[in-house]
């Protein structure tokens, strides 16, 4: 009973060179495409011409490149929207429903005032009228939580199902189409996005978006409050900060950019209004904010990373037979093996019998604390 | 085997990542004796103790109960070592009763609630506690939930204790109390380790005194034969001088008025009480009081950021003309030159924004000026700068998060910052909080050298010898009430023991 030392234990790193914390990412996006290649093979495909399939039919054709960039519009929008909101540790997990809120805004003006209004201020006026629904929306639960302190986190999930169901309400009632149909009629021609280098003029407006957050996070007195009252509630008050007001105004400028995607998805890539017009972006969203770190530019990076893997997935439908859902297996493994990979930059494992200096006799090995736990992947 | 150690540990060493928190210890103690261990913060006894009390496990070495080799992986191998640890921050559930408490994850698995209370009293007689097994915890003062914690680990047949810092949350007399329990343990032959570094308390209680320093053990000396002044030099590695600069006030003046102030916390408890004192320009005011007192809140509300209920705060600041405080924003207060350096128990939680580095930090007090959205941040970097240098934080760049410095560099951080807004009032709460010896007296001095600008110095501490060193005069708290104001140069230990604990007597938990 000499030795009985548990037979993993968890100690803290030091802190890691830059490029090794770079190796284990690496090494984990590594990891993730070898998972995924085992569910390639349980569909008894070929990993190789499997993921050679993604790419081809994703990157090698022009066409593709386009669906990419039509597909990164939106993620990167909201991934971007939703920054500040998680650098303050407010949890919007609404961006749905204000993608949803600011695309009915704009849709509204698309079915009953293109003929009244020339298509440029068309347009324009549609980008407002989302900015100002995605931010009117996102204002309710953070008023609430800066009066009253309810929970962000349900209140802003909730409020997606509102939405979806106002839009529902209106396709099959007041802004039907054909009776019966229930379908809002395709947008006219003026309330359509033009068109940049093959894709919708969007691309250009979220680029800039990224520059404008990027700045805002980083060198505003907006951005350093935000900051501060991520880090810590107390100090913003006690450095004066009104702490219900940076909450809401981060709020609503997070639900306004949101607003803003909800109108390019709805007039430049669906040039219509239906309840699933955000299609589950609001959610893909956060994986992008977190995975790119909350910073912008990254962002645009791995936005761009998911959309070439839901883009594959698509052709690897038709070419191989192999069910798209297999994309959002392996995006799900992406993000588990990158988030989790963090807890292996943080800390280490010793295995029981690990000398950790030679030359010195019996060792124990010690326990980082009481919870001794077994680590699995992903913590 | 009678003449075996109680405890032995040898060539015991515990790592964190590169840090050597204990490296290749030796030590060992008997039965019936107190033995303190004496370190300053981070020197790793407490890391040691929880080696014995099973929190951690060696990554080195080699524990000995009564001569035998053992291993102990967990707080039950302790235990069933007859090692038990009372904790610093009590683990207790309040809704309980002291025996409920007891009984609480005995391992034999009955719950027999009339044998623990027949036990508890066995136990509460023998060694004089004086503890009613049916009360409740949350009716109980600090002293006696220690009592109960102490009970805890008799019951389960520890013949070693361990205690944390006990005498952290205790007032002198009871302080007294505990060590006329500890003697009687002693005398009943149980081997007792205090951990601290009160170096008067050393001297009473303690048989030997063990000295850590940077991991190691340094020596083992019987208190007997030793002075304060070798166990300091010990504990440092160097001769320090213990002084701390006190001239007289010179030319004081009312800077701070404050009368009939009142304020509740968010439960609608009152947390002050019709508070009213005066602080001079060109003084050291302390506060003195259990923790809990009001300490806090008092600070918080001539800050601004409590809201006070009732009552006035006059601020008369030099040539200028005087203004009431109450009902200003925080902002507003800081601007006037009203400073508040707080070190809160986790030194970040207000204050500082541990994930930012010291220039951001320096921040927290300008980002509001100057116009326009952008923030500055030459004027906070050049401050940054200053800080660094004047009190030698040790960091590897001044961007490099505050979180992952030593507590006291982050104090520094925080002290420096305040101290460079030059202020007309400064009001310090822990600011030594955790700190070595030498950082505290540099701390000590910078606020004599604010007193000597003609600064008002309110400062909140937990060390009463320090307090009548430093201060010119002590306000004494007692459940958010003044007790009394003394005079620092004339006023003894006891006399401001019995001012924490007057007013109805009411405890703070």
């Amino acid at each position: 009973m000499h030795e009985k030392a548990p037979l993993i234990r968890i100690a803290k790193r030091d802190d890691l060179p830059k490029y090794k914390v770079w190796l284990i990412r690496l090494a984990a996006l590594l990891l993730a495409i070898a998972i995924g290649g085992l569910l390639f093979l349980i569909v008894r495909t070929n990993p190789i011409t499997a993921y050679g399939e993604m790419l081809k039919g994703s990157l090698g054709k022009k066409t593709g490149i386009r669906q990419i960039v039509k597909t990164a519009i939106p993620l990167l929008g909201t991934a971007l929207a939703l920054a500040p909101c998680f650098k303050m540790r407010y949890w919007n997990i609404g961006a749905e429903g204000q993608i949803t809120m600011g695309a009915m805004g704009a849709g509204y003006f698309a079915l009953f005032w293109y003929d009244k209004l020339p298509s440029p201020v068309l347009l324009v006026v549609m980008g407002l009228a989302g900015i100002v629904c995605g931010g009117l929306w996102a204002a309710i639960p953070a008023v609430f939580k800066a009066r009253w302190g309810t929970n962000e986190t349900l209140f802003t999930l909730m409020m997606n199902y509102i939405a979806i169901g106002i839009v529902a309400w209106l396709q099959g009632g007041p802004w039907e189409g054909k009776p019966g149909s229930q379908i809002i009629p395709t947008f006219n021609k003026a309330a359509v996005l033009p068109k940049a280098l093959g894709v919708n003029c969007g691309w250009i407006i979220v680029l800039l978006l990224t520059v404008f957050m990027f700045v805002y996070m980083r060198y505003t007195k907006h951005g350093y409050e935000v900051a501060v009252l991520g880090g810590s509630e107390n100090t913003a008050r006690y450095a004066g900060m009104n702490v219900a007001r940076v909450t809401v105004r981060t709020a609503v400028l997070s639900g306004a950019i949101s607003g803003l995607v909800g109108f390019m998805v709805a007039s430049g890539t669906h040039m219509t209004l239906y309840s699933s017009v955000a299609g589950g972006v609001g959610f893909t969203a956060i994986t992008v904010c977190w995975l790119a770190q909350l910073n912008p530019f990254a962002m645009v990076a791995i936005a761009a990373m998911l959309a070439v893997l839901s883009r594959g997935a698509s052709t690897l439908q038709t070419s191989l037979k192999v069910p798209a859902s297999i994309s959002d297996m392996i995006t799900g493994i992406i993000l588990l093996c990158m988030l989790g990979c963090e807890f292996f930059i943080n800390y280490r494992l010793i295995f029981r019998g690990h000398h950790e200096r030679a030359g010195e006799p019996q060792r124990a090995g010690g326990a980082e604390g009481p919870d001794k736990k077994e680590t699995e992947e992903g913590r | 085997m009678e003449n075996s150690h109680a405890i032995e540990l040898k060539g015991i060493t515990k790592r964190f990542g590169k840090v050597v928190a204990n490296d290749a210890v030796d030590l060992y103690l008997d039965r019936g004796v107190i033995m303190s261990l004496l370190g300053e913060n981070g020197s790793g006894k407490t890391t040691l103790m929880n080696m014995l009390s099973g929190i951690y496990f060696p990554d080195e070495g080699q524990i000995f109960v009564d001569g035998k080799p053992v291993t102990i992986a967990s707080p039950k191998d302790a235990f069933a070592n007859g090692i038990g640890m009372i904790h610093q921050h009590f683990k207790l559930v309040d809704v309980f009763t002291a025996a409920e408490n007891v009984a609480l994850g005995l391992s034999d698995g009955s719950y027999d609630l009339k044998r623990v209370e027949d036990g508890i009293r066995g136990i509460s007689d023998k060694y004089g506690f004086g503890i009613d097994p049916k009360k409740k915890i949350y009716s109980m003062s600090v002293s006696e939930k220690q009592t109960v914690e102490i009970i805890k680990v008799l019951y389960r047949g520890a013949n070693v204790l361990i205690l944390d810092e006990p005498t952290a949350v205790l007032t002198p007399q009871e302080i007294k109390r505990l060590f006329r329990i500890l003697r009687a343990m002693r005398d009943d032959g149980k081997a007792i380790i205090l951990i601290t570094h009160k170096l008067n308390e050393v001297m009473e209680i303690s048989d030997v005194v063990a000295v850590m320093r940077k991991g190691r053990h340094i020596r083992t000396v019987r208190t007997a034969e030793t002075t304060p002044q070798a166990l300091t030099e010990m504990m440092v590695g160097k001769a320090v001088s213990l002084n701390i600069t006190r001239f007289d006030p010179v030319d004081p003046k009312p800077r701070l008025t404050v009368a009939g102030l009142t304020c509740r916390d968010s439960e609608g408890v009152k947390k002050l009480d019709n508070v009213g004192f005066i602080a001079y320009g060109g003084e050291i005011l302390g506060i003195a009081g259990i923790a809990g007192s009001g300490q806090k809140e008092l600070l918080e509300t001539v800050a601004g950021l409590r809201r006070a209920e009732k009552g006035s705060i006059i601020y008369s600041p030099e040539g200028k003309p005087p203004e009431e405080l109450v009902g200003k924003t925080p902002m507003q207060i800081r601007d006037a030159g009203v400073a508040l350096a707080f070190v809160p128990e986790d030194r970040l939680g207000m204050g500082l924004v541990g994930a930012m580095g010291m220039t951001d930090n320096m921040m927290l007090r300008s980002w509001n000026k100057g116009r326009g959205v952008f923030v500055d941040r030459k004027t906070p970097e050049k401050l940054a700068n200053q800080v660094l240098d004047f009190l030698e934080v040790v960091t590897p760049g001044i961007d490099y998060p505050v979180r992952k410095l030593s507590g006291g560099n982050v104090q520094k951080v925080l002290v420096g910052r305040e101290i460079a807004s030059s202020p007309s009032v400064l009001m310090s709460a822990y600011a030594v909080r955790g700190l070595d010896i030498n950082t505290s007296y540099i701390i000590y001095n910078l606020m004599s050298g604010q007193k000597a600008r003609g600064v008002a110095v309110i400062f909140v501490g937990e060390d009463l010898d320090v307090l009548l060193e430093l201060c010119d005069r002590i306000l004494v708290l007692c459940g958010g009430k003044v007790s009394g104001i003394v005079d620092a140069r004339t006023a003894t230990k006891e006399q401001i023991g019995l001012l924490m604990t007057k007013v109805g007597g009411k405890e703070e938990a």
